[in-house]
Order: C-alpha cells, then sequence, then structure tokens
C-alpha cells in the first residue's frame, strides 16, 4: 500500500530557528530521504513553499472558488510530504515517526488508493 | 451440546479466520455459516473429533466459495487476481494450540491500535474478542443499536483503508502497545465498576468481561508485570464487588463492608498476582502499585488496623509514576489517617488550588470529611453542598445527602 505523509510544523517557530539548527534538520532530511530510498520504500517526496503562497479551490454549485490561504486556519500548516510504499500501518507509522519534522510537528499518515484499473 | 462447543470456540475460531481470511466481516460471516453447518450435520454425522478444527476448514471453505462466487461477479482484473490469490494462499494446517493463542493475541492488538479512536478501541475488543453481540456492547455505553453498529462498521473500514496489521507489535514497540490494550481492558472494567451516570452504580457484565479478558492477555502473554498488575487489581476490586453496595443500593465504604461477602477465591488470586508481578524484574507498573493498594485495603481481619503507612508510602510511588489530581486526592485520604485531617486538607486544597479539578465532586467531598473531623462544621457544609452540585451518581448523592444530614445541628 502507498502512505502519504504529510509533514506538518509552525513555519514561524521553523522560521525562528537557528542557522545551525536549520543546516542540522537539513542534513537528517537528507539522510532519512536516503535511507527511505534505499529501503526502496520512497515514492515521492518535496518540501513546500510557505502556506502564505497556498490557495483553496472549492466548487460550489458548479462555480470554483478561489481563496488566498490554506483551507482552515490551524497552528500548523503542511510544509512538506514523502510518498512511501509500505506494508502496513505499523510499517508506515514507523517510517513517518523517523521524518525529523516529527518532532517539532506532526505527520498525518494518509493511505493511497491504488490506482484505478 | 454443541452450543456449549460454540460458546467456548466462537472467539478462537474467528481470530483464526480473520488471520487466514484477512477481513473481519468475511471471517464473521465465514464463522456464521460454519456454525450453521454444524448444527445441520454434527446430529446427523456425529461429532467431528477436532471441533475447534472442523469450524475453522469449513468457514474457511465457505470463505472460499464466497470468494468464488463473487469473482464472477466481478469484471476488475486487478480484483480477480486479487481474489483468487487470496484463494489459493489459505492452507489451513495448524490446530497447534499456540498457533490459536497467537491469533487470538494477533485479535486483541488489532481491535486495540492506537490508529482506532479510544471508543472504537473499546467496541471493537467487546465485539470480536468477547464476543459480545452489538446489541449488548451498545447497552454497555448507553448509545443505540445502530450508532453501535455504524462505530464498528466505521472501525473495521479503518483497519481495512489504512491496512491495520493483523500482528503481534514488534518488539521494539511491544510494550507500548501492551500499555494501549490494558489501557482498554482497564477502560471497560472501570466503566463496568462505576457506570459515568444513572441510578446503577455497577454493571456487573462489564466487569465479568475484563476480567476475563484480562485472564486470557495472562494466558497469552504470560509473566508480564503490567498484565499480571492489571489483572490483580481488577480481582482485588472486584472481590468487594457485592459488599461495595447495600442492599437498598447505597454506597457502603470500605470500612463498612461486610467482609463475609467478599470473593476469597479473587482476592487469593489478586493477591497471589501482585506478588508475581513485583517479582519481575525492570519498573514497577502503575497498575502494579495500584494493586498493591488494594491488597492492604483487603488483607488482615475485621479488627485489625490497616497499614496506612504503607499505604501512603505506595501512592507516594504512583504519584511519582503517575501524577494525577485523582490519586493526589486518594493520597490525601491516606494522609488523614496517618497524620490526621489537617494535613490532609492542606494537600486537598492545594491541589484544588491549582485549579486542575474544580468540578471534581470527589475533591470536594473529601474536604467536608477532612472539615468535619477537624470541627469546622459550617465549612464542611458548604464542601458537601458544591459536591451534590456536580455529583451525578445517585448513590454518591445519597451519601453525600446523609453526610449533610449528619451535621444537621451541629
Amino acid at each position: 500500500m502507498n502512505y502519504l505523509l504529510l509533514i506538518y510544523s509552525n513555519e514561524a517557530q521553523f522560521g525562528a530557528l537557528p542557522e545551525s539548527e536549520l543546516k542540522k534538520m537539513t542534513d537528517e532530511y537528507m539522510d532519512f530521504t536516503k535511507s527511505i530510498v534505499q529501503a526502496g520504500q520512497f515514492k515521492a517526496g518535496d518540501r513546500l513553499k510557505p502556506v502564505a503562497s497556498a490557495s483553496t479551490v472549492r466548487v460550489r454549485n458548479g462555480k470554483a472558488a478561489i481563496t488566498d490561504g490554506p483551507f482552515a486556519e490551524t497552528r500548523e500548516q503542511l510544509g512538506g510530504y514523502y510518498l512511501i510504499e509500505a506494508k502496513n500501518l505499523d510499517e508506515a507509522t514507523a517510517i513517518a515517526a523517523r521524518i525529523p519534522g516529527a518532532r517539532i510537528g506532526s505527520i498525518e499518515v494518509r493511505p493511497v488508493w491504488p490506482p484505478m484499473t | 451440546m454443541i452450543e456449549e462447543i460454540f460458546r467456548r470456540e466462537a472467539g478462537r475460531v474467528l481470530a483464526t479466520l480473520i488471520r487466514l481470511l484477512g477481513d473481519f466481516d468475511l471471517a464473521e460471516e465465514a464463522r456464521q455459516e460454519a456454525f450453521t453447518a454444524a448444527l445441520e450435520q454434527w446430529p446427523q454425522h456425529g461429532m467431528p473429533d477436532n471441533a475447534r478444527a472442523w469450524l475453522i476448514n469449513t468457514g474457511r471453505n465457505k470463505a472460499i466459495d464466497r470468494i468464488r462466487r463473487d469473482i464472477l461477479f466481478r469484471t476488475k482484473i486487478a480484483d480477480r487476481e486479487l481474489a483468487s490469490a487470496a484463494a489459493d494462499e489459505i492452507v489451513f494446517d495448524d490446530v497447534d494450540e499456540a498457533v490459536f493463542g497467537d491469533d487470538r493475541l494477533r485479535l486483541i492488538f488489532t481491535c486495540c491500535h492506537p490508529a482506532l479512536n479510544a471508543e472504537a478501541q473499546i467496541a471493537l475488543t467487546l465485539r470480536e474478542v468477547c464476543g459480545l453481540s452489538t446489541q449488548a456492547v451498545a447497552r454497555a455505553f448507553m448509545v443505540s443499536e445502530e450508532t453501535m453498529a455504524q462505530r464498528l462498521v466505521r472501525a473495521k473500514k479503518k483497519i481495512r483503508d489504512a491496512a491495520i496489521p493483523y500482528e503481534t507489535p514488534d518488539a521494539s514497540v511491544l510494550d507500548q502497545r501492551i500499555e494501549g490494550v490494558l489501557g482498554v481492558v482497564y477502560g471497560v472494567f472501570t466503566e463496568g465498576y462505576a457506570a459515568t451516570a444513572g441510578p446503577e452504580l455497577i454493571d456487573v457484565e462489564l466487569c465479568g468481561e475484563a476480567i476475563r479478558l484480562g485472564r486470557l492477555i495472562e494466558t497469552l502473554l504470560p509473566n508480564h508485570a503490567a498484565v499480571m498488575g492489571l489483572l490483580a487489581l481488577m480481582l482485588l476490586h472486584d472481590a468487594r464487588r457485592r459488599s461495595r453496595v447495600s442492599d437498598a443500593g447505597d454506597v457502603v465504604l470500605l470500612d463498612d463492608q461486610d467482609r463475609s461477602r467478599w470473593d476469597q477465591s479473587e482476592i487469593a488470586a489478586g493477591l497471589a498476582l501482585v506478588e508475581k508481578s513485583l517479582r519481575v524484574p525492570g519498573n514497577v507498573s502503575t497498575y502494579t502499585v495500584q494493586a498493591a493498594i488494594a491488597a492492604l485495603h483487603v488483607k488482615g481481619g475485621e479488627n485489625e488496623p490497616k497499614d496506612w503507612p504503607q499505604i501512603v508510602g505506595l501512592y507516594e510511588v504512583l504519584l511519582r509514576l503517575q501524577p494525577t489530581p485523582v490519586i493526589e486526592l486518594n493520597h490525601a485520604v491516606a494522609v488523614s489517617m496517618v497524620d490526621g485531617a489537617a494535613r490532609a486538607l492542606n494537600l486537598v486544597d492545594s491541589l484544588a488550588a491549582r485549579g486542575k479539578v474544580t468540578q471534581y465532586h470527589l475533591l470536594h467531598a473529601a474536604r467536608g470529611r477532612f472539615l468535619q473531623q477537624l470541627g469546622r462544621f459550617d465549612e464542611a457544609r458548604e464542601a458537601y453542598q458544591t459536591a451534590l452540585k456536580t455529583a451525578t451518581l445517585e448513590p454518591e448523592r445519597r451519601l453525600l445527602a446523609a453526610r449533610l444530614a449528619e451535621l444537621q445541628g451541629q
């Protein structure tokens, strides 16, 4: 099964980290990514631009309404994601727990429907 | 006779069918069909040598038939491949007791998986592990059968969609997951022990189910300190169940209870488990400490003084492991028996001042008791009245009213 690991964290808090901390975090992310690529569990993954650059699309009564910002104001924002392959939820949550951002934010684990055939 | 076999084997048969078939609903239907087949065939052809193996085999074959039938109605290639692979993979060759035990343990860990919400964990465990009907589980939680059925459907859908595994967890997370399982069992027990609202104080059925679950887990995971601690705790509380409420439905406090109504076999089993649990090396479990406290409450004869200093000491251990307001309050009550009501009142006031439990009626009831013992009757009356405002259980309300009556004219 494929799982999407959504990395939520507080942007302001993340932005306030000292340079050395940020560098350490980046290195940890590179190590983590390399390890799941090597384990054959990596499908895709990206870091997202700040939430201020987000727009939300809703279609109501056939009309698309585009609004500024994320779909809901929350304390934490979606900052990045990994698409991984894992044999079950326990394996997926174990990988999610290894994401450096899990320590300061939270990771949402979403099972992905298999492609339509 | 056949019904008795069904009752005894229902849990094992279901657990193994879930492993073989990989789906709760399919397994439940398969078990039902196997039971129906047994009712038809056993009286005619005689009992099989191994009823359990027969039921599992028959259930599995019925499920394979069903999968094959479903394939005919499906057009998607992926589904067809998946279904025939599933049908081929099922090989039944194990009637080993250890394997059945493993299956039941797998089922418990799946039902108590932390990715399910707490309500769903309890409902699924009672339904799938204890084998209670959806109606019985609904009654226990005072919701409609329809609401409970939906809750169970949602939980099973989450298991399927998120691929929650049917496995005993890895050693690296095993202790943490066992804590989760024990939390579910204790949740069932406490729900039964003091229903949160309404006229009846004790729901016997849920306490019994929780103890049966505790015993099952203790058999499947022998010599685990926390497992033994929880089972001991439940047994020692349950032993006093019949004396905890008078015939009129009033609360009877521990020291006023009729000891001849205590269940001595449960007490003996509980005391032995506390000892065994304390001998397991490693960190002591909070359940074991609580059980040790319960043990000190039931030990000794009617007129023997209780070992209150040791009870205070155990509460202090418990406070270090799990600093919760409820434990602080119980600690204060124990302190009142050793150092007197004045020191206990200080502890309770400090707890109240931290603002964590202002709505908590037991805190005000304890305050009232300490103030009454100190002869500060007006303040005691006020405290009992505050307690009455938030107490919901009828027997507890009657106890508070009786205390207020004692204060009349003082």
